[in-house]
C-alpha cells in the first residue's frame, strides 16, 4: 500500500525557484563579462573569477561558523553578488581589493542582515561605494588603463586609441574635468573616443560592466523574456535620466551633457538594468518601482551635474534602496476596491 | 480574447482524460449517503432504518435556508444512519443504503430524448430545483436555488455559465459540454426564465476549442446564449474571476457576485438544473474525473452520490504504485484524500492521483521579496506581507490587509520561487480574522 502524503491545496507548484531566477541572472550579465574578456583578457578572467569566488566562500564561511545555519550557496545569489561586484570594479584591480569588495558585500551588505532576501542596500553597490570612498585612486582615473599583461585578443590598436584619449579617466569624469576648466561641451565631444558607436559596442573607460551598452542591454531583455524582472524600473530610470538631462541640455548645450551621453555610460545601464531591479532592495508594487526608478534617476542626474563625482548611479540606487520599505507602503491595486468606489 | 484583469498564473494543462467519453460506474454494494453535501446546513434524514428506498427518492430535507434535501441514488434498504468519516477525516451524518436492484422512482423522465421546451414557470422552476436538491457543482456546492433568489437590493442581468474548467486535470466538464451540450444550453435558458434576465453567457477557456466549436455551433438556436472563449489563465473559474473575464464588472469586497448583476452557475450545474426542470430528475449522479500521469487508463465516469471513492480507484485500475497523493479536485485547490473509503458527493469532480515528485513540497527558504505573489494575486493583495502578519498573528493588520479577500486560489504558494508556504497562513488568518469580524456587533 502507499504512503499518501496530506496537506492542503495548492499540491502542485510552478518551475519557480529562487535558483533558477539567480541562474538566470547570471545568464544575462554574461554578454557584459563576455565584452569585458574580450578586451581585458587574463584580468577581466581574473577579477570575475576572484569575485566570485570570494562571495560564495565568503558566505558558506559566515553561514556555516558564525550564523551556523544551512548552506545557502546553492541558491547561486553569491554568485550573482560576486559577478555583479567584478563588473562594478575596474578591470585590473588588485586581488586584495576585490577581496576587500567581497567582504563588504557579504560579510557586512548581506549576512549581518540575515543573508538573502533580508539586506536593506543592494550588496554589490555597497562594496563599490566603500571602495570608491576608501580608494578613490584605484577606483577610479588610472585604474582604466589598459593591463600592462596586454590584451589577450589582439584588439590592442582600436582599445589603446581609446585609451590615450580618455587619457585615464572615464568619459564623464572627463567631460566632467574638461568643464571645469572652462572648455566648452561642443569640443569636449569633438575629443575621439566619444562616439556613440564606441559607447554602444565598447566604451572603454569605466568599471568592467560598463564597456558595452549593447551586452548589457542584450542582458536585460533576456531577462524581460525570462520574466524575471518587469522593466518598469529600469524603464522609468531611463526615462527620468532622459528627459531631466535632456531639459538641462536644451537650456544650455554647451554646459550640460546631452542626454544620450548620460544614459550611454557611466554605468547607467548596468543600474538600471542590474543593480536597481535585485528585488531584495526595490519596492514590491509597480507604482512603488516607478516612484523607485524616477528618484534613482533624479538623484544620479543631480550628482552627475551638480555633485562632487562625475558618476552617481551607485549613490542614487542605495540612496533609494534606504526608501523602500516606504516604498512598500503603496499597497497593489485590490480586486474588490474599484468596485467599491465606482 | 477576453481573461480576468488582474494576476492569475499558468499551470501546465494536463488535460490528458479530455477524450475519454463519459461511462456509466457500476453500482456499489453499499452506498453512503451523506447529509452534509452542500454549503449550509446539513440535511435531516427522513427515512428510517430497514424502509425500502427507490433511486431518486427524497431521503433528507433541507433544513434551512442555505440547505439542500438529499435524495437516494440507488434502490435498497436503508442499513444505517450513523456517522462517516468524509475524505479529509471530517465526520458527517450519512444514510447507508444496502443496494438491491435499480428501481427509479416513476415521475423520472429517464429517456434519452432532448426536452427543448420549458413549461415551468419562473417560480416553479426555482422551486423545483430546490426540490431536487440542486447545488453548485463548481466545487463550493452552494445550493442553486438561493443563487436563483437574490436579495431584493440585488437587480440579476445576466446569467454567466461556467465551463472554464481552470484547473488542470479536470476534465469532467468538459465532457459534459462535450457530450451534452444542447441540455448545458437548455439549462441555461432555464436559468435565464427563472432569474427573468435575457442574457446568457458561456465562458469556456480557450484550450478547449472543440466544446467552443460545438456550443457556438448550437447556441444560435437559444435566444440570449453567447459563448464566450476566454484565454486561459487560472483561476478563471473563480466565480468573481469569470464575472470579470465575461462582463467586465467586479464583484465588491465582502459583496455577493449578484451585485454586480451577474448569477454565475457551473456547465455541470447547468446540466443538473436541466434535468432537474425537463426530466424532473434530483440531483443524485455526478461526472468526476480519475486521472493523473502514473494513472495506465484516464477516465470519465458518471458515479452515483455516495459511492464509496475506494470502490471506483479499484475499478479504474487501483490506485498506481507511483502515487503518493490522491486528490479530490484539481491541483490547485482540491483536497487531499485523507480517507479513500469516504463516499462521493454531489460537487465530488475527480480522483486525481500525484506522484512524490509532482507534489513533494520542497523546504522553504528565505523570501527574496521579488514581488511574483504580488503580480500573481488575482485579488490584488500582498501575499508576502499576509504571511508575514499571520505568522506574527498581527489580526489587526491582517484585516487592514483585507486578508478576508482572499479567494485561496494557491497562485501565492504556486509561484514563490523560496517555496514559502503562503496560502497555508493566509488560510488560518483568514479564518481567524473572518471569525473576529462576524463576533462584532452590527451597526
Amino acid at each position: 500500500m502507499n504512503t499518501l502524503i496530506v496537506s492542503p491545496s495548492p499540491h502542485v507548484h510552478g518551475k519557480e525557484s529562487t535558483r533558477r531566477i539567480m541562474g538566470d541572472v547570471i545568464i544575462a550579465l554574461l554578454p557584459a563579462v563576455l565584452v569585458s574578456i574580450w578586451f581585458f583578457g587574463l584580468s577581466a578572467i581574473h577579477l570575475v573569477c576572484v569575485s566570485v569566488l570570494a562571495c560564495v566562500v565568503l558566505e558558506y564561511l559566515i553561514q556555516k561558523f558564525l550564523l551556523k545555519g544551512k548552506s545557502t550557496v546553492g541558491d547561486l545569489s553569491a554568485v550573482v553578488t560576486g559577478v555583479l561586484l567584478a563588473l562594478n570594479l575596474p578591470v585590473c584591480s588588485p586581488w586584495w581589493l576585490i577581496l576587500i569588495g567581497a567582504l563588504v558585500a557579504i560579510g557586512i551588505a548581506k549576512m549581518t542582515f540575515g543573508g538573502l532576501g533580508q539586506n536593506l542596500f543592494n550588496p554589490a553597490l555597497v562594496a563599490r561605494v566603500v571602495l570608491l570612498v576608501s580608494f578613490p585612486v584605484l577606483m577610479t582615473g588610472t585604474a582604466f588603463h589598459a593591463p600592462e599583461s596586454g590584451y589577450l585578443f589582439g584588439n590592442s590598436d582600436f582599445a589603446s586609441t581609446a585609451m590615450d584619449a580618455m587619457s585615464g579617466a572615464t568619459p564623464l569624469g572627463f567631460v566632467k574635468e574638461q568643464l571645469a576648466k572652462g572648455v566648452a561641451m561642443e569640443e569636449i565631444m569633438a575629443t575621439p573616443g566619444l562616439s556613440y558607436t564606441q559607447l554602444l559596442f565598447a566604451n572603454m573607460g569605466g568599471s568592467a560592466g560598463e564597456l558595452s551598452a549593447i551586452a548589457l542591454v542584450l542582458g536585460f531583455i533576456y531577462l524581460l523574456c525570462r520574466r524575471v524582472i518587469k522593466p518598469w524600473i529600469s524603464l522609468s530610470i531611463l526615462a527620468t535620466v532622459f528627459v531631466f538631462a535632456g531639459a538641462l541640455y536644451l537650456g544650455n548645450s554647451s554646459r550640460y551633457l546631452d542626454p544620450v551621453f548620460h544614459i550611454l555610460n557611466g554605468g547607467l545601464l548596468l543600474g538600471a538594468f542590474f543593480m536597481a531591479t535585485d528585488y531584495v532592495t526595490s519596492p514590491m508594487t509597480t507604482k512603488g518601482q516607478v516612484i523607485f526608478g524616477i528618484g534613482i534617476g533624479v538623484i544620479t542626474v543631480l550628482i552627475r551635474t551638480f555633485g562632487a563625482y562625475p558618476e552617481g548611479v551607485s549613490f542614487a540606487i542605495l540612496i533609494m534602496n534606504a526608501t523602500v520599505p516606504l516604498l512598500n507602503k503603496f499597497q497593489p491595486k485590490r480586486f474588490a476596491e474599484e468596485a467599491q468606489k465606482k | 480574447m477576453r481573461t480576468f484583469r488582474m494576476g492569475g498564473v499558468h499551470p501546465a494543462d494536463k488535460k490528458i482524460s479530455k477524450d475519454a467519453a463519459i461511462e456509466k460506474l457500476p453500482l456499489p454494494k453499499t452506498v453512503y449517503i451523506s447529509m452534509g453535501q452542500h454549503l449550509g446546513a446539513p440535511a435531516e434524514p427522513c427515512v428510517a432504518v430497514g424502509d425500502k428506498v427507490k433511486v431518486g427518492q427524497l431521503i433528507a430535507n433541507a433544513t434551512g435556508f442555505v440547505s439542500a434535501p438529499v435524495h437516494s441514488s440507488v434502490s435498497g434498504t436503508v442499513k444505517a444512519i450513523e456517522t462517516v468519516k468524509d475524505l479529509a477525516g471530517k465526520p458527517s451524518k450519512a444514510v447507508v443504503i444496502d443496494v438491491e436492484g435499480d428501481e427509479w422512482m416513476e415521475d423520472i423522465d429517464r429517456s434519452q430524448d432532448i426536452v427543448r421546451e420549458i413549461k415551468l414557470e419562473k417560480k416553479e422552476i426555482v422551486d423545483r430545483i430546490k426540490a431536487c436538491g440542486v447545488v453548485g457543482l463548481g466545487g463550493a456546492t452552494f445550493p442553486t436555488n438561493v443563487k436563483l433568489s437574490p436579495p431584493p437590493t440585488a437587480t440579476p442581468t445576466c446569467v454567466i455559465i461556467n465551463g472554464a474548467e481552470c484547473e488542470p486535470y479536470l476534465t469532467s466538464d468538459y465532457r459534459v459540454m462535450m457530450e451534452m451540450p444542447e441540455q448545458v444550453l437548455i439549462g441555461g435558458t432555464i436559468l435565464m426564465k427563472a432569474l427573468g434576465v435575457d442574457k446568457c453567457y458561456i465562458g469556456i477557456e480557450e484550450n478547449k476549442p472543440e466544446a467552443i466549436k460545438k456550443l457556438s455551433a448550437l447556441a444560435p438556436h437559444y435566444k440570449g446564449v453567447e459563448i464566450v472563449p476566454l484565454k486561459k489563465k487560472y483561476p478563471q473559474g473563480g466565480e468573481k474571476q469569470l464575472i470579470d473575464a465575461v462582463i467586465r464588472k467586479r464583484v465588491p469586497s465582502m459583496g455577493l457576485p449578484v451585485d454586480t448583476g451577474a448569477v454565475v452557475q457551473n456547465v455541470g450545474t447547468a446540466f443538473a438544473v436541466y434535468e432537474a426542470v425537463q426530466k424532473n430528475k434530483p440531483l443524485f449522479e455526478g461526472i468526476m474525473t480519475v486521472t493523473g500521469d502514473c494513472l495506465e487508463n484516464q477516465r470519465n465516469f458518471l458515479h452515483r452520490v455516495g459511492t464509496p471513492l475506494s470502490f471506483i480507484m479499484e475499478y479504474s485500475g487501483g490506485v498506481p504504485e507511483k502515487a503518493s497523493k490522491i486528490i479530490s479536485g484539481g491541483p490547485m485547490m482540491g483536497k487531499a484524500v485523507v480517507n479513500i473509503d469516504a463516499p462521493t458527493l454531489k460537487g465530488t469532480s475527480s480522483i486525481l492521483y500525484l506522484t512524490e515528485d509532482q507534489t513533494k513540497r520542497k523546504a522553504e527558504s528565505n523570501c527574496i521579496r521579488c514581488g511574483k505573489c504580488v503580480s500573481a494575486c488575482p485579488m490584488g493583495l500582498e501575499p508576502y506581507l499576509l504571511n508575514k502578519l499571520g505568522r506574527a498573528s498581527l489580526m489587526d493588520e491582517l484585516e487592514q490587509h483585507h486578508v478576508y479577500d482572499c479567494i485561496e486560489c494557491g497562485c501565492c504558494s504556486f509561484t514563490c520561487p523560496a517555496f514559502i508556504p503562503l496560502l497555508d497562513t493566509i488560510r488560518q488568518s483568514k479564518a481567524a480574522v473572518m471569525k473576529i469580524m462576524k463576533s462584532r456587533p452590527k451597526k
